[in-house]
């Protein structure tokens, strides 16, 4: 039986919640934007009106001010949005238990074992559409097909408002004749590189020879020849509703921030690395996991960004082999030519913490475990009392050190792999 | 214009977690009793804008919509 999945869009998320909640500022462009003193000013969403005036997701407070003089920012209430996301998602579960949440306002449904119940594809989305505006006043767009590639297209075909069925006879039509950047992971060196082999549509892309495209792009090649055919047959993954995350496998535990002052030398670095480290590692110890690889990203002042990955020797889940490992990364692979603007501790090949560990002749793994009876400790303190209860000696004294990634961490889209 | 009022609310917890509303308390003293709950389900207040379980509900003979916006009750007042 050939199934049916729904993916379901809600419309400028943010800034639609925020324009529900005060009806004062719905007619006019709004946008919501992080804060620019402690400079994340950015545009997290905009509504239609804002849209329509060009401003863009992304784009710095300053700039879609200049393009859209009355644009009203409000600030995020991540909160209600959360709150919001989950009511969402409890629509969702009436018509499937098969729900993939892809970030806060996105998700992958199945609904093809619930089409006998509740009726085709289509009809189905009609009543998501029409629940979700009755009982959360906002609106979804949904994409309707036979696999998770063609509903995501879909979803973002048309909007705000909207339902798309992609079906075998008009997916041609419909999908093959956009451009290739709209397919999903196909981004800008993608779309550089396919487009300087002259592929510009996505039918194009799906006429290419697979061999080709495996000799140019790896195995990611294959991936998006089969994705434009609609050959893609993923899953969509059964959300856990007591599980804190959008994905059941963890691949990586990773915490960045955009600092409140830019970063000038290795001192500052240490104290935001370390605090950053004291969030990973803690969450990596409550998912009861050792890492392999740690890795950091770091972003300068010019917006030039770029990630490092180490392998540690041993599997660990301590917070200063990690914090080590990363600060070490760090001054490997950089000289400070520009003042750094934002950071992230990442790690990565995780790996069950029952598994047995090589010890060796020169190590001294009783201070290791010494260390992780201290780390428990800690994080003990830190459950009870609250996350800045305890604090390391280099963070102490600073203006940033009130930071707490831990608490302050939200859930972004995963990758769909 | 309306306004987003928060208001008291005395309400009875049915065993499967239900919540019938059955008096409102003015903050002038005035108490209304809730003679029938009409309709309860999810939905939004655009007018003054909230969302929570709407309790369309029958006081003194008008139809009034009570909102449970956890963990707080408001109604859509035209009063300041």
């Amino acid at each position: 039986m050939e199934r049916i999945i729904l993916h379901s869009d809600i419309n400028s998320f943010y800034a639609n919640v925020e324009c529900l909640y005060h009806p004062e500022i719905r007619d006019f462009p709004v946008a919501v934007g992080g804060n620019p003193e402690k400079r994340h000013g950015i545009i997290l969403a905009k509504n239609q009106k804002a849209k329509v005036a060009g401003v863009k997701t992304g784009e710095a407070l300053w700039q879609a001010r200049e393009k859209c003089p009355g644009l009203l920012v409000m600030p995020p209430n991540y909160q209600l949005y959360l709150r919001f996301s989950r009511l969402a998602r409890k629509i969702y579960n009436r018509y499937s238990d098969q729900v993939e949440p892809f970030g806060l306002d996105e998700a992958w449904l199945d609904v093809t074992a619930s089409s006998r119940i509740h009726g085709s594809g289509r009809t189905i989305a009609e009543k998501i559409s029409q629940a979700i505006q009755e009982e959360l006043g906002i609106t979804v767009s949904i994409g309707v097909s036979w696999n998770k590639i063609f509903a995501k297209f879909g979803s973002d075909y048309r909007k705000p408002d909207a339902i798309t069925v992609i079906t075998r006879d008009n997916f041609k039509k419909i999908v093959w004749s956009q451009e290739i950047g709209d397919l999903l992971y196909v981004g800008s060196a993608t779309k550089k590189k396919l487009m300087k082999y002259g592929i510009y549509t996505i039918g194009q892309l799906a006429q290419t020879s697979p061999d080709f495209l495996v000799l140019q792009f790896g195995k990611m090649g294959m991936v998006l020849w089969r994705f434009a055919n609609g050959l893609d047959d993923s899953p969509v993954k059964a959300f856990d509703e007591h599980y804190n995350g959008n994905e059941r496998i963890l691949k990586s535990i990773g915490n960045s921030i955009t600092t409140p002052r830019d970063l000038k030398d290795l001192k500052d670095v240490k104290l935001i690395l370390y605090m950053l480290t004291e969030s990973v590692a803690m969450r990596l110890r409550e998912t009861g996991c050792y890492c392999l690889t740690v890795a950091i990203h770091v972003r300068n002042k010019e917006l030039h960004s770029f990630t490092r990955q180490t392998k540690l020797a041993k599997p660990s889940d301590l917070t200063r082999e990690i914090a080590e490992a990363a600060i070490a990364l760090f001054e490997k692979n950089y000289d400070f030519s520009s003042d750094i603007r934002s950071l992230g501790v990442r790690v990565t090949d995780l790996v069950p913490d029952s598994t047995p560990i090589q010890l060796d002749v020169f190590g001294n793994e009783a201070l290791r475990m010494r260390q992780a009876q201290l780390d428990d400790t800690v994080d003990d303190l830190r459950k009870r009392f609250g996350n800045l209860v305890l604090r390391r000696a280099v963070t102490i004294g600073d203006s940033m050190s009130g930071l707490d990634p831990k608490k302050d961490h939200v859930i972004h889209p995963i990758g769909y792999f | 214009m309306a306004i987003k009022k928060f208001v008291q609310v005395i309400a009875k917890f049915e065993e499967d977690g239900r919540i019938i509303p059955l008096q409102v308390l003015w903050e002038d003293g005035r108490v209304f009793s809730i003679d029938r709950v009409l309709d309860m389900r999810p939905g939004v207040s655009l007018k003054v804008g909230g969302q929570g379980i709407r309790y369309t509900c029958r006081i003194q003979n008008k139809e009034v919509c009570l909102y449970y916006e956890e963990p707080k009750w408001f109604v859509e007042s035209k009063e300041r």
